[in-house]
Parts: structure tokens; C-alpha cells; sequence
């Protein structure tokens, strides 16, 4: 991009961002009582106190005073990133396990609350950037496979009176058999028709399980569902909990990293970049866009079968769309098809909100306006996948 | 017969706002190729701009129908200049980008302005003034509010004056060489931004004035509101082929119809299934719709 090019996109953005504050005024200023511009003036006084805040930074940066921070910053993180580069593999993943092993420990009631929600993000993410990341398939209902593992859960366990252990695998194989189903019709359209479709199965599963009041007892919900349980030790405690969850969460993780080298996944990005391309060299993108999503499917139905079990209550009100986006903006966000990138996203924008928890109200317009921005300034994410050897075009 | 002839009423009254709403989907399809997820948003904020634009009015003293009126004008313009910023920060940045990205940004925009709505107008729902929603008369055993003569009028002349737009004016014969051809269209000095810019901007429009007439219909608006009928419109607008204008009008027909006989003869608890059944059914049987499509797509 040429600098003019650029100038010009940075002016046409400042026009956009200049008439969208102009159109907030009639939001916030015109009442029955009459006509008020103090609200608006407090927002758009906050917001020039922040441009120009951001502003005065980048210029100190610029001229060089600020670089008594930045460049032990810089060196800083130039010395962690070569012993990334240099220490094996293996070490940092175990010291990271290892530090997951020991939070719980640290950690009181409220900061495993928090964990364990992390981790069920991290398996939702990382089964939504199956379908998305290297299938490259948008599906906006993922959410649905989510409930169907926490309903299958709750309903067999008080109605069979199985085990968390054997409905683990049940959730999860239902939730794929649904993957299927609901992949089945809608996988032979084009991107974004298949968007809106899954969008609307996702809201067809919503409706079914409030509107089913004989299984699923409508917007009630379902309550009381046990705690896992193993041999007579029953995973009551929250710390516990956390236990079952990292290892559901390591073994999504270890699951997509093997499907992602494999066979399979490299025919799924293929499909990804291009589904012609990839259909003419023997690739069966149905099956395989099929089995995609049947994936994605049973990790969100793993997650969903320890939701169910964690809150011991489920409801409909729990699988909405909001959830959906709110998975998607995660894995958009730490980057697609990348698997750290994903845990990332998970941990910023579920630990960090929790942090601020003062603009609770503010968190999913925050989550729109970062898909929005990360989509114009880094569409591949905060942890871009690294690409498994070279291109014709960038061997040139 | 009379519930029939009722239910007939009450589809039409619907299938108009779904028609309108379905328009801004199949012409933004028709020029960019792109579903636009904040189309519905619009629709909401056409709602609420409503309501704040009519009860400042009658806050005023104005008689409640010139405020109808001159509210219902002001909040189309509102959101006429909300798509068009909006095509300016989330579209038209990504004009080359990959269609993931865009409908990833699109998605975005979508949630940051429902947020939007909810923070600057409380998460409650929102009540047109009565003294305008109130009344209607008795026509045999059938009971038509106004409202409902109002939206079905309201729609017809709407549909009229975007069809003489489209079909009769040189603004109207520019966006149709942009949806045929955007090189060439620039080539014979169409400038492509402004009529994408302008689509967005009618379409917005429109949805604005469906938002309005579903506040005066209900009674209420609410900030999510736009969510559901967003993607019903878009039913309509498979429904009726994508990029063809009639078959959106159409299109929005059938859907408000089939929803308002299901949820009056087979489950009313359901009745939000049935648009999503047709939007599936139509795409797996018959893609182009019943109208045909009517768009330069190349990546199919």
C-alpha cells in the first residue's frame, strides 16, 4: 500500500468515526423534556481526552522520548522471543502445563471461577476454529452443539441416572450426530449463505429447547444435575472441577493440533483457500467439510457436558447467539486456524472483562468494535497461524 | 372465514415490513455481494429513532399524526446516515479484503451497534405514545387497526417510489450498471463508492420506516428487536432470488404470510421455525429463488 493509499483510508475512517460520534447526539440528547447536549459532551470529552492521549504517545514515540521505556520493553521482549525460539518445544509447553497444574492452588474461589471458565472457552474456541480456521467454513450457530452436550448430559443423567464419565462420550457423539444433520443440508452453499444458515439452525435449536417443555422443560430449564463423580470421589469442590475441565481442555487441544497436521488437515485447508482447487486434486470436500464440522461439533459437546455439570442447571437462555459471536470473536481475535492464537484470544477476552468488571455493560460492544477493527488492521489475528511450507507466489 | 380473512390481513401487514426490510438485504447483495448483518440493527434503530423523534414531537405540542409523519421522515434519514457511515468504517476499508473478513467485520458492526442501542437507550423496551397506536374499526367480524391500514399503505407507496427510483431515474440506471458491471460502470464516470454508499443509505431507509411500523404495530421496541426479522427479511430476500428487487417484495409477501397461518393453524410457539425452514428449503432446492437472481457473481 502506497502512502497515499493509506492517507486516504485513514481520512475516509476519520470521516466514518467523526459522523458516527455526530449520530450518537440524537441518541443521547433528545428527550420528551427537550433537547440536551451535556451526555453527549461527557462521551465525546472522554473520547478526544483518549485521541489525544493515544496521540501525545505515538508522537513522544516518534521523536524519541519515551524510548527509556521502550527500549529496555523491545530488548525485553527480543530476549523472550529468542528463548522461545531457542528452549524446545516440549519445556515451554510443560512449564505451561505445569503452571495450569498449580493455579488452583494460588487461586481462591473467585480466580477458579474464572479458570474454569477460560478453559470451557478454550474448548469452544478451539472446536469453532476447526470449522472456521482451517475448514474456513463461518458457521454462526456453533453454539447449538454446545447445548445439545450440556441437554444430553442433564437429561440422561436424571432421567438414566448415568455417570458424568459415560456421558461425556454420549454428549459429545450426539452433538457431532447434530453436526451432522445440521451440516448435511446446508454444506453444499456458498460462504455466506451458509452463514446465515447455520445462523438460523442455531436459532431453531434455541426455540426447540424452549418451546419442548415435556424434555426440556422450557425457559425453567433443568436443575439439580449432579457433579461428576469417579469411584466415589465426587468433584464437589470448585478446585476440583478445574482439574476435569484442563483435562478436557488438554485433550481438545492435543485433539486439534494432531487433526490440524494430519491428513485431514491439511485437506481442510486446502478447502480453505480454495475448494476448486482442492476438489481437482482429489480432495472429497463434502466428507470432509462434513467431518469439519462434525468435529468442531463434539468438542463444543464435551465443553457442553461440563457446563451442564459445573452450573448444575441448564437453560435455554445460555445458548443464544451472543454466545455464538462471543466464540467467534475469540478465535478471530487471537487468530484463525492458529491453535495458541485461539488460547489467547480466549484469555483476553474472558479474563480481561473479568478484570474490569465495572464496564460489564460494555462488553460486547467492546467484542463487536475488536471484530470489527482486528478485521481492518489485522485480519490475521494477534497469533497468526504459521503457514506449514511455502507458497509458489511467495517463493518468487 | 373470518379468522382466515383476519390471518390473511395480519400476513400482509407483516409480509410488508419483512418486504421492506428484505429490500436493503437484496440490494446491498446485489452491488457488493455481501449479506449485510447490520441490516437488521438499522431496522432497530429505525424503532427507537422513531419513538425519540415522535415523543419529543408530541412533547411539543405537534398534533400526534404530523409527528407520525415528520418522525417517521427524520428517523429514515437517521439511519440513511447510520448505513453510511457504517458502509464507510466496516465495508468500504475492506473492499478487496477476503468475503470471510467482510462478513466477519459486517458481524462486528452488528453486535457494536445493538450494544450501541442498548447502552444509550437502557436495556428496557421502549413504548410508542399511545394516543397514535390506539384505534381501529369493525368490518363484519373482522376487527383492522389503523396501524395496519397505516403499514400497508405506507408500504405500497414506499415500494412505488423505490420502483420509479430504480427503474425511471439516472440514479436508479448508475446503481444497476454498478450491480451489472463495477469496471465498466467506472468506466463510463459512475463513481462506484457513492452509489454503494447510497444503496446502503436507501436500504437503510427503508429498514428505518419497517422499524418504525413494527413500534407502531406492537406498541413497543426493544433493542434486540432487530435480530429475528433481520433474518427473516433475508429469507425473503433468497426467497424472492437475491439481487432482484420485485422478487424481494414478493419474497417478504410469502414469509409474513407463512408465519402468520402457522402460527394461527399449527403452533404459535414455533412460529419463527417456518421462516428458517424456507430460507434452508430454498437454498437447497431452488438457490436462485422464485424470481431468479440477479446478480454478477463470479465466485460461485
Amino acid at each position: 500500500m502506497t502512502i497515499q493509499e493509506s492517507k486516504r483510508l485513514w481520512v475516509s475512517l476519520g470521516v466514518g468515526l467523526f459522523w458516527f460520534l455526530m449520530l450518537l447526539w440524537p441518541l443521547l440528547g433528545i428527550k420528551p423534556g427537550g433537547l440536551e447536549f451535556s451526555e453527549t459532551w461527557a462521551v465525546f470529552s472522554k473520547i478526544a481526552v483518549a485521541a489525544v492521549l493515544i496521540v501525545a504517545v505515538y508522537h513522544l514515540r516518534q521523536a524519541g522520548v519515551l524510548d527509556f521505556i521502550g527500549t529496555p520493553l523491545v530488548k525485553a521482549s527480543e530476549a523472550v522471543g529468542r528463548g522461545y525460539q531457542k528452549a524446545p518445544t516440549w519445556l515451554l509447553l510443560a512449564v505451561v502445563l505445569a503452571a495450569a497444574l498449580i493455579y488452583p492452588q494460588f487461586a481462591g474461589r473467585y480466580g477458579n471461577d474464572v479458570a474454569i471458565s477460560v478453559l470451557i472457552y478454550i474448548c469452544l474456541g478451539l472446536g469453532l476454529n476447526v470449522v472456521v480456521g482451517l475448514a474456513g467454513l463461518l458457521d454462526l450457530g456453533y453454539i447449538a452443539f454446545y447445548g445439545v452436550g450440556a441437554y444430553a448430559y442433564a437429561l440422561l443423567s436424571l432421567h438414566f441416572g448415568l455417570s458424568f464419565w459415560t456421558c461425556l462420550p454420549i454428549a459429545a457423539m450426539l452433538a457431532a450426530i447434530s453436526g451432522c444433520i445440521i451440516g448435511f443440508p446446508t454444506l453444499r452453499m456458498r460462504g455466506d449463505y451458509l452463514a446465515i444458515v447455520t445462523l438460523g439452525f442455531g436459532e431453531i435449536v434455541r426455540l426447540i429447547l424452549n418451546n419442548w417443555m415435556t424434555l426440556t422443560n422450557g425457559p425453567n430449564g433443568i436443575l439439580g444435575i449432579p457433579r461428576p463423580d469417579f469411584f466415589g470421589y465426587n468433584f464437589a469442590s470448585l478446585s476440583s472441577l478445574y482439574y476435569v475441565i484442563l483435562g478436557i481442555a488438554v485433550f481438545t487441544v492435543l485433539a486439534v493440533y494432531r487433526l490440524n497436521h494430519s491428513r485431514i488437515g491439511r485437506a481442510w485447508e486446502a478447502i480453505r483457500e480454495d475448494e476448486t482447487a482442492a476438489e481437482l486434486m482429489g480432495v472429497n470436500t463434502f466428507l470432509l467439510k462434513l467431518l469439519a464440522y462434525a468435529m468442531g461439533a463434539t468438542f463444543a459437546g464435551l465443553a457442553g457436558a461440563f457446563f451442564a455439570s459445573r452450573m448444575r442447571f441448564v437453560g435455554p437462555e445460555s445458548f443464544t447467539f451472543l454466545e455464538s459471536a462471543m466464540v467467534l470473536a475469540m478465535v478471530v481475535l487471537g487468530g484463525m486456524g492458529s491453535i495458541p492464537g485461539v488460547i489467547l484470544g480466549v484469555l483476553v477476552l474472558v479474563a480481561l472483562p473479568e478484570l474490569f468488571r465495572d464496564f460489564e455493560l460494555y462488553r460486547m460492544l467492546v467484542f463487536g468494535g475488536v471484530m470489527c477493527t482486528m478485521m481492518l488492521v489485522r485480519p490475521a489475528g494477534l497469533w497468526p497461524a504459521k503457514r506449514v511450507g511455502r507458497r509458489s507466489e511467495e517463493m518468487e | 372465514m373470518d379468522y382466515f380473512i383476519q390471518q390473511l390481513i395480519n400476513g400482509l401487514t407483516l409480509g410488508g415490513v419483512y418486504a421492506l426490510i428484505a429490500l436493503g438485504y437484496t440490494m446491498v447483495y446485489g452491488i457488493i455481494q455481501l449479506i449485510n448483518f447490520a441490516h437488521g440493527e438499522f431496522f432497530a434503530a429505525g424503532g427507537y429513532m422513531g419513538v425519540i423523534f415522535i415523543s419529543w414531537l408530541a412533547a411539543q405540542g405537534v398534533h400526534p399524526y404530523v409527528c407520525l409523519g415528520i418522525g417517521l421522515v427524520l428517523a429514515m434519514l437517521y439511519c440513511a446516515m447510520l448505513a453510511m457511515a457504517v458502509e464507510r468504517l466496516a465495508y468500504r476499508p475492506l473492499r478487496q479484503a477476503s468475503r470471510l473478513a467482510v462478513l466477519l467485520s459486517a458481524l462486528g458492526m452488528s453486535i457494536f451497534l445493538q450494544n450501541g442501542l442498548m447502552l444509550t437507550q437502557g436495556q428496557y423496551d421502549k413504548a410508542y405514545p399511545t394516543e397514535i397506536t390506539a384505534g381501529g374499526f369493525q368490518l363484519g367480524g373482522l376487527y383492522i387497526s389503523y396501524m395496519q391500514c397505516l403499514i400497508v399503505a405506507l408500504t405500497i407507496f414506499l415500494l412505488v417510489v423505490l420502483n420509479l427510483l430504480v427503474f425511471k431515474t439516472r440514479i436508479g440506471k448508475a446503481m444497476r450498471a454498478t450491480a451489472q458491471d463495477k469496471v465498466m460502470s467506472a468506466l463510463v464516470g459512475i463513481n462506484a463508492n457513492h452509489i454503494i454508499a447510497l444503496t446502503f443509505a436507501i436500504g437503510a431507509g427503508l429498514a428505518a420506516a419497517a422499524g418504525i411500523m413494527v413500534g407502531l404495530y406492537y406498541g413497543t421496541v426493544s433493542y434486540s428487536m432487530g435480530f429475528v426479522p433481520g433474518i427473516k427479511a433475508f429469507a425473503a430476500a433468497v426467497l424472492g432470488g437475491i439481487g432482484n428487487i420485485t422478487g424481494a417484495m414478493i419474497g417478504g409477501l410469502i414469509i409474513g404470510m407463512v408465519e402468520i397461518f402457522a402460527a394461527g393453524y399449527i403452533s404459535s410457539q414455533y412460529k419463527d421455525v417456518f421462516a428458517f425452514i424456507i430460507l434452508i428449503g430454498v437454498l437447497y432446492f431452488k438457490p436462485t429463488g422464485i424470481m431468479g437472481e440477479n446478480v454478477d457473481d463470479t465466485r460461485v
